[in-house]
């Protein structure tokens, strides 16, 4: 024992959870033991299911009462004064400890502040449940802690309601809560996923702030790798319910141990290594391709969404020019709100073009009626974000991917079109017996396969996916970004590839078209994008990115605290 | 931290300026439009209950029919102007409705403005005593189920509110009335007040129909017992059935509220559970209940109606009911149209309310 | 291998697995009193002593509220019917407005609620602002405006009953379209229905076979919660004067309205007893509706607390599938 200051601050001994569900009871945890030292931060990485979450909430003794827990989570408080289990309190004792030894910081910052209080008033309600502390200087220290999250005005800003905040503020808010009581120890729950990446950053910055300066020890639950490289001190890698690996931070990236991780981070996209895959199919296509008509022309394309009771019309896509040839894969890349889901939806004929011209296969969309538009659908095939709601749940995965071929009349109904429905099945690597299933039946990297049939049943000149990675965890989205990279040569199809995520990009795309705010600010290659990025959005873009790897990770962030 | 407020968001919730301007006039033009919507609400409520009624013919065959001598019977429709044609009649009729003209009745020759004068505070005082116990009882033993929810006292109370809407409002009355009036003796058995008490409040000059504030005003509080002794068995059976109502109501808002990210977030702060409830569950959960309460006004006026009935109380609900059986559609139909604007109105003041009680609708 | 849907996923029987405790109570009882109340309405003639408009027995005439005897064991109502017949037959009543009420508006409503959610335009508009004006008036007053209507003022002896399921028909048809529209107008948007339109199916089909069947899953608890509500509705007719002639069928809101006057000289049993079948009714379908609802909310489902006991070693949460999640098992 060298300085009592080194003892841990929490100390999760053997800790096993079991939930009680319809389907009979379920571990969740299977006997974790972790230590978080003060000071540090501690990052819990794992895929959905990895019982990281689980874990976490222990420390704050935040679960339902369908969970039974086992083991100890022993608590120690900031002056190291006094320690607890977690465990075995109960009532007014762990009441006393949550907020006081350890805050929680939320995935969703927009649903855990009320609705129908100001947010000072949140701020102090936490300070008044800790002491005898007056009203006014509850709302000093709410407005002094607003002020050191970087909240402008906090004066007139902590009278306000949580709906007038943006994303990222509230975040800043609910980290304000938790330092607000001082506590030793945060416990952040993916705090920065329901973010745009730029801010992100911003939050994560606040972090290490929250460390530095409030001498805060945090435990940083994330699925997210490069947000571990940015933050993290010490990593602790989980798997279905269990510990597969603990080591600090560059040992870690450096030398994973266990076969799990290794696989995990091979899994990770970095940007750059679609260079040589882009460069690869450059060299397979045909002389005269740069000639052929393009699969798609957008000039000065816009789209507006009319407003409603009084309020202003809102211009999603403002004056966008691009082209996508036969065979080529255009990567769109925007924040949310930036217009890049609406494009597609544009071209598949889900959404009015409102001024400009759109051409999707020689057709010019804009202003054209639903039945002069169906010839051109069955050319176009889509891909959904989200897998769990792109299946009718009555239907068998079958009926789902037979029905373009039906629609079109390639085939009478399901059983007459089944031969081909295994054909697709196989070309996404899935057992033709899935075709008997429901879609609740598969897993959501199974579904999102399943989806990429479907779009492929026509054999589309063109492709249009939505997100189609965002929903699964990073290795399940490591097989179907290689899928589709493998379809993608082996079919020929034109693609609109969209996604927030610059790495996933870069992976297949030829070419890279950034949007902000219904504006295209960049467009060209990969290497060009990525590589010189000109544009000051795009330099943003790209710095606030984290890349897995601690030590570029944090030439990064010198270049983009530069940036600010 | 200087670029702090550079978080990305759709412009449109973006733009601080767009924001102060709307404040002032958003919650305006809501209850503009708000308020707008009233008119066709009650215009097709009116023009449906008028063209429904006259597919059966015209009211006087329907009220004299078989009673009258046919020329008779012609003369009296063409001196109501029932011969003319039906557009010509409904516009005469919504004319009427303009000027506050809502039609005579047949029976008693009476305008039913007058009827809705004459018996429209009793209604008005039942719904008002029912409304208050379905308060009192609901809203509180709503949050005492929520609390002790899939205990003993949840199942108890949950089961009583599931009873208090099985049982319809005038067999709950019908009940009362054995138990309370014959059987124990307690309380008066109908009407709403003595024929003694009667002279007594109409005496005076000024009188509002509103038996409680008319026996105050004499200042006897023997009277005033004995107006609410007469109220106690009304006011109950038709405020159990809408106590149920709210029961259940403010058991699953306050689960789902319990159950909610902020509630957690402030548990994990170490706030008490008490404190959780009484702030965090409680006052979110109460916007939708003020809605309902707006809903519950359509089943309290039905529930008036057969209340009234049930206890000889003589309001627009008891007098709806012997104008049903004297088939006098013509008050019927004016009675109706009449509920219908009350309908409209109340629902308009509700919705009010509950825009100036949540800050989202209140700042946005 | 099927994967077809067995009956275990039917509605109710479904529901009635995955209840637990009080939940599953409330329903059993819910689903015991309903069941009372079909085999009594398919049994009445054998369960009844007396049919229920008749008058006299071999030994004369019944009389006028006799209190309850060895002949009749609840009694005799003012009009000198017996009690017991007229409770045992007034489920057939109940039954046949039940069912021809719901069937009637289910269709009306479904039709409605899926053309306007899907198209939209100004016919949505308006039947909107219609059904919404006709939900928030109190359905009583637009039940008796409906008999008016249909039993054309006059009392028809044969139409009564159909005349009286009609009029609740026109309170519901609003209920039905409202939910039918959200629900409509929801999965319209779902990721699925944009799918089938990508595809370029024709938007008969896509509503026909996308939108129609997930549009009503949830009517099975509107259909219970609505059903008890005719029973009311039809009570609360036959006590104002608006049901059916006591020789036509037995109704017991009109055998109520006779027994206002009994209760004040203290005569009960002609009013508890319809009363009582009335509550009972009621309270069996609305226990059925209201277990559905709770079971269908996630949050208000209670669930059993883990058992203190090792865990079953091999069960894992992979929602989302692990790292082999290409070719691994299926997690439903």
């Amino acid at each position: 024992m060298t300085e009592p200051a080194r003892e841990p601050v929490v100390d999760i001994r053997d800790l096993r959870v079991t939930f009680a569900t319809d389907g009979g009871d379920v571990a969740a945890v299977k006997g974790v033991s972790l230590q978080l030292l003060p000071g540090e931060v501690l990052a819990v990485v794992g895929e959905s299911g990895s019982g990281k979450t689980v874990t976490a909430r222990t420390v704050l003794g935040l679960l339902p009462e369908t969970a039974l827990t086992r083991g100890a989570v022993v608590l120690r408080s900031k002056d190291g004064a006094t320690t607890s289990d977690v465990v075995t309190l109960s009532g007014g004792d762990l009441r006393r400890v949550r907020g006081r030894d350890v805050a929680m910081v939320f995935q969703e910052p927009g649903s855990v502040l009320n609705p129908v209080y100001p947010v000072g008033w949140q701020i102090a309600e936490g300070l008044r449940a800790h002491g005898d502390v007056s009203k006014k200087e509850a709302r000093a220290t709410a407005v002094d802690v607003l002020r050191r999250v970087g909240i402008p005005d906090p004066e007139v800003r902590v009278d306000h309601y949580p709906h007038q905040f943006s994303g990222g503020q509230k975040q800043r808010i609910v980290i304000a809560q938790a330092l607000a009581l001082n506590a030793g120890v945060i416990v952040a729950d993916e705090p920065t996923t329901a973010l745009d990446v730029t801010v992100q950053a911003e939050i994560l910055d606040l972090l290490r702030r929250c460390r530095d300066e409030f001498g805060a020890s945090i435990v940083l639950i994330t699925h997210n790798m490069g947000v571990v490289a940015d933050l993290a001190d010490r990593v602790a890698v989980m798997y279905q319910g269990e510990l597969v690996e603990t080591a600090d931070v560059a040992t870690l990236f450096a030398a994973p141990q266990q076969e799990y991780t290794k696989k995990l981070l091979a899994s990770v996209p970095k940007l750059g290594q679609g260079a040589v895959r882009a460069r690869d199919r450059a060299a397979r296509r045909p002389a005269g391709w740069a000639d052929q008509a393009p699969v798609v022309v957008a000039r000065d394309l816009r789209i507006v969404y009319p407003g409603r009771f009084r309020q202003p019309d809102f211009t999603a896509v403002d004056g966008v020019d691009f082209t996508i040839a036969p065979g080529e894969v255009l990567g769109l890349v925007g924040e949310s709100g930036s217009g890049k889901s609406t494009i597609g939806r544009a071209i598949a004929g889900l959404t009015k073009v409102s001024g400009g011209s759109l051409q999707v296969l020689g057709t010019e969309v804009a202003g054209l009626g639903e039945k002069a538009f169906r010839p051109v659908r069955k050319r176009i095939g889509f891909v959904f974000q989200d897998p769990a709601t792109s299946f009718n749940p009555l239907l068998t995965i079958a009926d789902a991917v037979a029905e373009p071929l039906v629609v079109h009349g390639r085939a009478g109904d399901t059983d007459d079109a089944r031969g081909r429905v295994d054909e697709l099945l196989e070309a996404v690597q899935l057992p033709k017996e899935f075709g008997d299933r429901f879609p609740h039946e598969l897993s959501g990297g199974q579904r999102q396969r399943a989806s990429l049939a479907r779009s492929l049943a026509l054999q589309p000149e063109l492709l249009i996916a939505d997100e189609p990675t965002s929903a699964l965890d990073v290795s399940v989205q490591a097989r179907v970004l290689d899928l589709f990279d493998e379809l993608q040569r082996e079919f020929g199809f034109a693609a609109l590839f969209i996604s927030h995520d610059l790495a996933v990009v870069d992976l297949l795309a030829d070419r890279i078209a950034v949007l902000h705010r219904g504006r295209l600010v960049e467009e060209g290659t990969g290497e060009q994008v990525l590589g010189d990025p000109q544009d000051a959005y795009t330099q943003r873009l790209l710095a606030s990115l984290p890349v897995p790897d601690p030590a570029e990770q944090a030439e990064r962030r010198a270049r983009w605290s530069a940036l600010r | 931290m200087t670029t702090a407020t550079q978080d990305p968001a759709p412009p449109a919730e973006d733009a601080p300026a767009g924001r102060r301007r709307r404040r002032g006039g958003g919650l305006g033009s809501y209850l503009l439009v708000r308020a707008l919507l009233i008119i066709p609400t009650v215009f097709i409520l009116v023009t449906t209950v008028f063209f429904l009624m006259r597919t059966t013919g015209d009211p006087i065959t329907a009220a004299l029919g078989g009673r009258l001598p046919a020329d008779q019977l012609a003369e009296r429709i063409r001196e109501a102007g029932y011969d003319r044609p039906l557009l010509v009649q409904y516009l005469d009729y919504l004319g009427g409705l303009l000027r506050g003209d809502f039609g005579t009745t047949l029976s008693d020759r009476r305008p039913v403005t007058d009827v809705l004068v004459t018996y429209g505070a009793a209604t008005l005082e039942l719904t008002v005593y029912s409304m208050a116990v379905a308060l009192l009882v609901g809203i509180p033993l709503g949050m005492v189920a929520a609390r002790l929810r899939d205990r003993f006292p949840d199942a108890a109370l949950r089961f009583f509110a599931i009873f208090c809407y099985a049982t319809p409002v005038f067999f709950a009355g019908l009940l009362l009335k054995l138990v309370f009036s014959v059987w124990l003796g307690w309380l008066p058995v109908a009407g709403r007040v003595s024929t003694r008490g009667e002279l007594q409040l109409t005496r005076g000059d000024t009188h509002t129909g509103i038996y409680l504030i008319d026996a105050i005003s004499t200042g006897d509080g023997e009277l005033v017992g004995e107006v609410l002794r007469y109220a106690v068995l009304p006011s109950l059976a038709l405020g159990l059935l809408t106590a149920g109502v709210f029961l259940r109501l403010v058991r699953t808002n306050m689960i789902g509220t319990l159950g909610s990210g902020y509630v957690e977030a402030a548990r994990s702060r170490g706030v008490a559970e008490s404190r959780l409830v009484r702030k965090h569950a409680y006052r979110p959960a109460l916007v939708p209940i003020i809605t309902v309460i707006g809903l519950q006004i359509a089943l309290v006026l039905s529930g008036a109606v057969l209340t009234e009935t049930t206890f000889e109380w003589r309001g627009l609900g008891f007098q709806l009911g012997q104008y049903l059986q004297a088939r006098d559609f013509v008050a019927v139909q004016g009675i109706v149209a009449l509920l219908a604007v009350i309908v409209a109105l109340t629902n308009f003041v509700v919705d009010v309310v509950a825009a100036l009680i949540d800050p989202r609708v209140r700042y946005s | 291998m099927s994967r077809r849907r067995t009956w275990r996923s039917l509605p109710v029987v479904h529901q009635l697995r995955q209840s637990v405790g009080l939940q599953r109570g409330m329903l059993v009882t819910g689903l015991v009193l309903t069941g009372l109340l079909v085999l009594t309405a398919l049994l009445a003639p054998l369960l009844a002593p007396y049919g229920f408009s008749q008058l006299r027995g071999p030994d004369g005439t019944f009389g006028a509220q006799q209190a309850p005897s060895a002949d009749h064991l609840l009694g005799t109502t003012v009009g000198g019917y017996d009690v017991l017949s007229r409770v045992l037959y007034g489920t057939r009543t109940a039954l046949f407005v039940i069912v021809v009420a719901i069937v009637l508006s289910i269709v009306a409503g479904v039709l409605l609620g899926l053309v306007s959610g899907y198209l939209g335009g100004w016919l949505d508009r308006v039947l909107v602002v219609v059904a919404d004006a006709v939900y928030a008036f109190p359905s009583l007053l637009l039940a008796i405006v409906a008999a008016i209507v249909i039993s054309g003022g006059q009392s028809s002896l044969v139409g009564g009953v159909l005349a009286a399921a009609v009029s609740i028909t026109v309170v519901f048809v609003p209920q039905y379209f409202r939910v039918v529209r959200a629900e409509t107008v929801r999965i319209k948007n779902e990721a699925f229905v944009e799918s089938a339109r990508v595809v370029g199916t024709s938007t008969w089909r896509i509503m026909t076979r996308h939108v129609l069947r997930n549009a009503t899953r949830s009517l099975p608890l509107i259909v219970t919660l609505n059903a008890s509500e005719a029973i009311l509705t039809l009570a609360g007719l036959g006590f104002l004067g608006f049901g059916i002639q006591p020789t036509a069928a037995a109704e017991w809101g009109y055998d109520l309205n006779r027994s206002i006057a009994d209760v004040t000289s203290g005569i009960w049993w002609t009013s508890i007893f319809p009363g009582a079948a009335i509550v009972l009714t009621v309270l069996g379908l609305t226990l059925v509706g209201e277990s559905l609802n709770d079971l269908a909310d996630p949050r208000l489902r209670s669930r059993r607390r883990a058992a203190d006991a090792p865990p079953p070693a091999d069960v894992a949460v992979t929602p989302g599938g692990g790292l082999a999640a290409g070719t691994d098992g299926s997690t439903p």
